[in-house]
């Protein structure tokens, strides 16, 4: 445990050496990585090489067995970290949007801030036009999850996340269920959050996009980080057989 | 609030322990029976129940239509010191039963894995006990009269009976809480959790809106099926409709003939009451599933 300021300039999320098991079943085996402020990564990877699960750890979805794992200079897996407090500077964006089915798209995003950081309402409310409008929806604020397509239904879930003002934003591949058509709009959505300096930390399978908006990308399989590297480097020279014979399938 | 860390469990909540539960709660096969009853059945019924006493009891000189004067005379005494009862023990019962089942049902998915199981373990112990068990139990476990401050006050048997009730109607209402809940996809509990939302904000913010409904009509057919289980208590000597009809067929000197127009009048009203309450039950289900 630390209890040094964090200052920005270090890492803002610190993961190392994080071991996880499910039951036999060792998803994670002794992972690290480091996330500077402002910073953008990429993990690419198979199904099953336990991405998810990591992301996962970063805001005590999971827990870890051995390792650590530290934001803002705050051990995540402290038994005696306040976990909301985590997730108030930990923003996460899900594969299946997971909206709040009986609410409108404004009261989804207006919800947390309000119940949870009890903000007062119209200050919410202006931010979360605000949000709305920038994610593209502008129009939709009264319009049930159900009545969104894909792709708005998942811009709704970024700026229902980005209403809490989080330090770091986690993506779980927020656009493998989506129709190809819609795939672009959600896509611009987080490139403009990072343009904007929004530290990211993204789980997809769109190698086009991370190529253009990583900072680093790595690789991982069976529970290692194979390889990483920024993308200009990370596409053209992979060394490891795996990666090459991954991207050879995914490019 | 500090959440402790559990272990290994990740989401303890949503996968308390494994157990299959014995039968759902959630199907409506009562109401479902009861309003496709059709109006043809009923018919045979009555004929066949006015054959009854000609066949049996041809020799006896007391005539149907003795009889039927008989429960007309006995009807409103029937009906409104004995059915209004019934009807009084069915609401407190199902009140009673769920607040009791709701808390029991929250109980059942607590992330405290004592209360968590010692919850099922009262759901499961009184949804499978036979009702007229519980009854006796209650019945001869209850004190007759509580003592507060220097008044006592003498507990009615009808009182007592309904706690009886009470005991499966808050165990049924606890696993349709149960189901309901775990019904939400989880990714709705993680979507609240990382939001910062705590337990009991994810629980009643976001879970429970979305299940209430769904458990409207399972709610409904438990209503139902506790009203016409409320004849029971007459066993227990509360003066309800069985019980009555019994005394005013005894005060018009127990002629055989008086059955079948008192039971069977009991027979009608329990049906009339409750055929509207399955029918509604079965709409609402049709217009919930359309919903989701
Ligand atoms: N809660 C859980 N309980 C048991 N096993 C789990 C759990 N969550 C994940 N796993 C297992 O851990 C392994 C890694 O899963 P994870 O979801 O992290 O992979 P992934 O890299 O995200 O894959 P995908 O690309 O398919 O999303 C899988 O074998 C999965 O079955
Ligand atoms: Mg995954």
């Amino acid at each position: 445990m630390s209890d040094t300021a964090w200052t920005p300039d270090q890492p803002l999320v610190s993961i190392r050496d994080v071991h996880k098991s499910f039951g036999d079943l060792e998803v994670l085996k002794g992972v690290s990585l480091d996330v500077m402020k402002g910073e953008v990564i990429c993990i690419i990877g198979p199904s099953g090489s336990g991405k998810s699960t990591l992301i996962r750890c970063v805001n005590a979805l999971n827990t870890i067995d051995r390792g650590s794992i530290m934001v803002e200079g705050q051990e995540v897996h402290d038994p005696d970290l306040d976990k909301l407090e985590l997730r108030k500077k930990v923003g996460m964006v899900f594969q299946q949007y997971n909206l709040f089915p009986h609410k409108t798209a404004l009261e989804n995003v207006m919800m947390a801030p309000l119940k949870v950081l009890k903000q007062p309402p119209d200050e919410v409310e202006k931010r979360a036009r605000a949000l709305i409008d920038r994610v593209n929806l502008t129009g939709k604020e009264g319009a049930y999850p159900g009545e969104l397509s894909g792709g708005q239904q998942q811009r709704v879930a970024i700026a229902r996340s980005l209403a809490m003002n989080p330090d770091v934003m986690l993506f779980d591949e927020v656009t493998a269920a989506l129709d190809p058509e819609t795939v672009n709009e959600v896509l611009l959505a987080i490139k403009d959050l990072a343009q904007d300096g929004m530290t990211c930390i993204l789980v997809t399978h769109e190698m086009g996009f991370a190529r253009e908006v990583a900072d680093h990308i790595y690789f991982t399989d069976r529970g290692i980080i194979v390889e990483h590297g920024p993308p200009t480097t990370f596409f053209s020279e992979a060394k490891d057989p795996r990666t090459q014979e991954f991207l050879s399938q995914i490019l | 609030m500090k959440y402790p860390l559990q272990g290994n469990t990740d989401l303890a909540v949503l996968k308390p322990f494994n157990y299959s539960p014995a039968g759902s709660v959630q199907d409506l096969q009562f109401s479902r029976w009861l309003a496709e009853f059709s109006p043809r059945s009923l018919l045979w019924l009555a004929l066949l129940a006015c054959l009854w006493p000609g066949i049996v009891l041809a020799q006896s000189n007391y005539t149907m239509a003795q009889a039927l004067d008989a429960l007309w005379r006995w009807l409103p005494f029937v009906v409104s010191k004995g059915f209004v009862l019934n009807l009084v023990v069915s609401f407190l019962t199902m009140l009673i039963g769920t607040i009791a089942g709701v808390i029991l049902g929250l109980g059942q998915i607590s992330p405290i894995r004592a209360v968590a199981r010692t919850s099922w373990f009262v759901t499961q112990l009184f949804r499978n006990s036979p009702w007229l068990v519980l009854l006796f139990i209650v019945m001869l476990a209850f004190p007759f009269e509580i003592t507060i401050g220097s008044t006592v006050y003498q507990i009615p048997d009808w009182l007592k009976a309904v706690f009886g009730l009470a005991l499966p109607i808050m165990a049924n209402i606890s696993e349709i809480v149960r189901g309901a809940i775990q019904s939400v996809p989880t990714g709705q509990w993680e979507a609240a959790e990382s939001l910062a939302y705590t337990r009991q904000q994810t629980l009643w913010l976001v879970i429970l809106p979305q299940c209430f409904k769904r458990m409207i009509p399972p709610w409904m057919n438990w209503y139902a099926i506790l009203t016409m289980a409320t004849p029971l208590i007459s066993l227990l000597g509360v003066e309800e409709i069985v019980t009555l009809s019994r005394q005013a067929m005894e005060a018009e000197d127990n002629h055989p003939e008086l059955l079948v127009p008192f039971f069977g009048f009991a027979l009608i009203i329990f049906f009339a009451y409750c055929y509207p309450i399955a029918r509604y039950t079965l709409r609402l289900e049709k217009r919930f599933a359309i919903i989701q």
